[in-house]
């Protein structure tokens, strides 16, 4: 018996000496660094790290960019990813591995070029570019009716009755009550003249090219968090719902989300660390106005350039904490997010 | 279950219908919309640009330091995930969570961070600078922030399949007379092949991008320290949009082929695993 048991462990000497090196190299690579951030902004003292925060006005400003930017894409992405998940989990179809692979498209292209190809849609000499700074606003009423009538068309998908799929009656609501939707906010947009005329719309060089690029970069974490976790617990509760007359809604609402509720929050925290901390695509969209499109990152880069280090390092430090907060969370969740997933797919 | 799904669970158009509206508008069109911009530019200019000198060793110094970098992962990643599953130690949990460090930090902070670690005045500069090792404003440093931004990313697809191991085969191992060397040089580093090479991929895929750390350690030197990110971005602080696009389209080809990669090693170590 004891000649088996060292058959896969390893001498002590062993063990102390690879325990020691990657103590070394996580010490070198990760824990130097950390905690050189917060000994850099702090070595000025407190009252100056405070006034490097709070009493310059760009940098305050870069802190409330950045709380508007990241949880506008947070939430663009959240819908995306329960929509996908649940396609993805629940359905087989054709072209479900290419829209699988497609999700995590955004991953592999570099940060920067996913910026530029903002910058080719609606910069100046970009292909809408020209529209948008004659005329910025000539089809928002457009997009708006449209966003309400696809609004109206998924909350009646989502309150049909299960046992109404047939009924046609319903098959024709849905289309005609969206179609009413879009004339509807149409009229009255165009009627109390809502949007200017004329004006130019800045979307690159401003915060809505900020917040596209950001939701870019960070589009498949939380789709990516879900499709494992959906699969996991499998579709028995869901059907049960529908099969005893949940519509899709209390389905959702009730069955659906109170399972996924951890995994969709650890995605969450992991898309909203990635939203608060982009640098190459918002770099390349931003224009770098101080107090007007410099996120935090941004301003980070700004201050290292004006020489300004402890300006940087005290940005660099919430970011810091952010990052160490985000972590604390994500092994918080980890024990509930995925051992419900875990148990259910061994059993 | 597939067919039955469709008829009884609600929502599969609308999901479907959503999530093709979504991903279309933010990523599809864009990325078509950029390749439509490279073939407006014309062949030979296209050529040009992307094959100027400029650009060679842009593209040399990109694929360099991230193999580079990814190459010393694959020993890192491999030495980590192995204490972290192997040994038991005081604090392991916190070390364990330290590994996501580098996910988590903005590459901002991650570039600031080393910039000033290693220049002559800074804590580990001053030792190493003396020693002639620069490791700021020089590919050197390239490979050592692009090694942190990596590192999580072999850790991670190594970790789970040591976990998942059987003993049985190391102790087979040991009873036929192996010594420890033997059997990890023959016995459990080939199952772990797939996954290193998985990590590997990753982290290479993941360095070929990067911009924002290695924006501060570099020094962006043309035909020097300049990346392929950074020669974008320079063009396009030019407003050069069509030189800027050309490059990046060489940079999306890679990431296309190198997303193509990953998942089929995804794949086959699944199996291989399985």
């Amino acid at each position: 018996m004891p000649n088996v048991r060292r058959a896969h462990e390893d001498p002590a000497w062993v063990r102390g000496l690879l325990i020691a090196a990657a103590a070394g190299v996580i010490g070198i690579l990760v824990v130097v660094p950390v905690v050189f951030v917060f000994v850099e902004a702090l070595k000025p003292g407190l009252s100056v790290y405070w006034n490097n925060l709070f009493g310059d006005p760009d940098t305050w400003h870069s802190i409330k960019l950045t709380l508007t930017v990241a949880p506008v894409a947070v939430v663009a992405n959240v819908i995306f990813g329960i929509a996908a998940a649940w396609l993805i989990a629940r359905f087989r179809f054709p072209g479900r591995t290419v829209l699988t692979t497609l999700i995590d498209l955004p991953f592999s292209v570099s940060p920067v070029v996913a910026g530029l190809m903002l910058v080719l849609i609606f910069g100046l000499s970009g292909y809408l570019g020209p529209a948008l700074q004659e005329d910025g606003y000539r089809y928002a009423p457009h997009v708006v009716s449209f966003a309400g009538a696809l609004l109206t068309f998924v909350l009646l998908s989502m309150f049909r009755p299960s046992r109404s799929r047939k009924s046609i009656v319903w098959k024709l609501l849905r289309p005609a009550a969206a179609g009413a939707a879009f004339i509807v906010l149409f009229g009255l947009q165009v009627h109390y003249e809502v949007w200017p005329h004329g004006e130019s719309l800045k979307i690159i060089f401003a915060t809505p090219g900020l917040i596209l690029a950001t939701a870019f970069v960070t589009f498949p974490f939380v789709a990516r968090e879900l499709i494992p976790i959906m699969e996991a617990i499998g579709d028995d509760e869901d059907l049960a719902a529908v099969s005893l007359g949940a519509n899709g809604l209390q389905m959702f609402w009730r069955v659906t989300l109170p399972n996924i509720k951890w995994g969709l929050l650890y995605g969450v925290i992991l898309c909203n660390a990635r939203a608060m901390g982009e640098f190459g695509a918002v770099y390349v969209v931003s224009g770098h106005v101080a107090g007007q499109t410099d996120t935090m990152p941004l301003r980070v880069e700004k201050l290292f350039q004006e020489y300004n280090l402890p300006g940087a390092f005290a940005v660099a430090s919430l970011l810091t904490l952010l990052a160490l907060v985000t972590l604390v969370l994500k092994a918080g969740l980890e024990k509930k997010a995925l051992p419900k997933a875990s148990a259910k797919e061994a059993g | 279950m597939s067919s039955v799904n469709r008829k009884v669970l609600p929502g599969f158009s609308l999901t479907l219908g959503y999530s093709m509206f979504y991903m279309s508008m933010l990523v599809l069109i864009p990325v078509a919309a950029t390749f439509a911009r490279g073939a407006s530019i014309g062949w030979n200019e296209f050529f040009k640009t992307v094959w100027s000198e400029r650009a060679r060793s842009a593209y040399a110094v990109t694929f360099g330091t991230s193999f580079v970098a990814a190459l010393i992962n694959v020993f890192l990643g491999l030495l980590i995930a192995w204490v972290l599953v192997r040994y038991k130690f005081p604090m392991k949990r916190i070390f364990d969570s330290l590994i996501d460090v580098p996910l988590a930090l903005p590459t901002s902070v991650a570039g600031l961070v080393y910039s000033t670690l290693y220049v002559e005045s800074g804590w580990l500069g001053q030792y190493l600078v003396p020693m002639g090792i620069q490791l700021v404003y020089t590919r050197l440093g390239i490979i050592l922030v692009l090694t942190f931004i990596g590192l999580p990313f072999i850790v991670r697809t190594v970790q789970p399949v040591l976990e998942d191991m059987d003993p049985d085969a190391e102790e087979a191992a040991g009873c036929l007379g192996a010594t420890r060397w033997q059997t990890f040089r023959h016995v459990i580093l080939p199952t772990l092949y797939p996954s290193l090479l998985t990590g590997f991929s990753l982290g290479f895929a993941r360095g070929l991008g990067e911009y924002g750390s290695v924006v501060f350690v570099s020094g962006n030197l043309p035909h020097k320290t300049e990346i392929a990110a950074v020669l974008i971005v320079a063009r396009l602080e030019e407003y050069a949009y069509g030189e800027a696009t050309a490059i990046a389209i060489v940079l999306l080809v890679f990431s296309f082929s190198m997303l193509i990669v990953i998942n089929t090693l995804e794949s086959w170590s699944k199996r291989h695993h399985a």
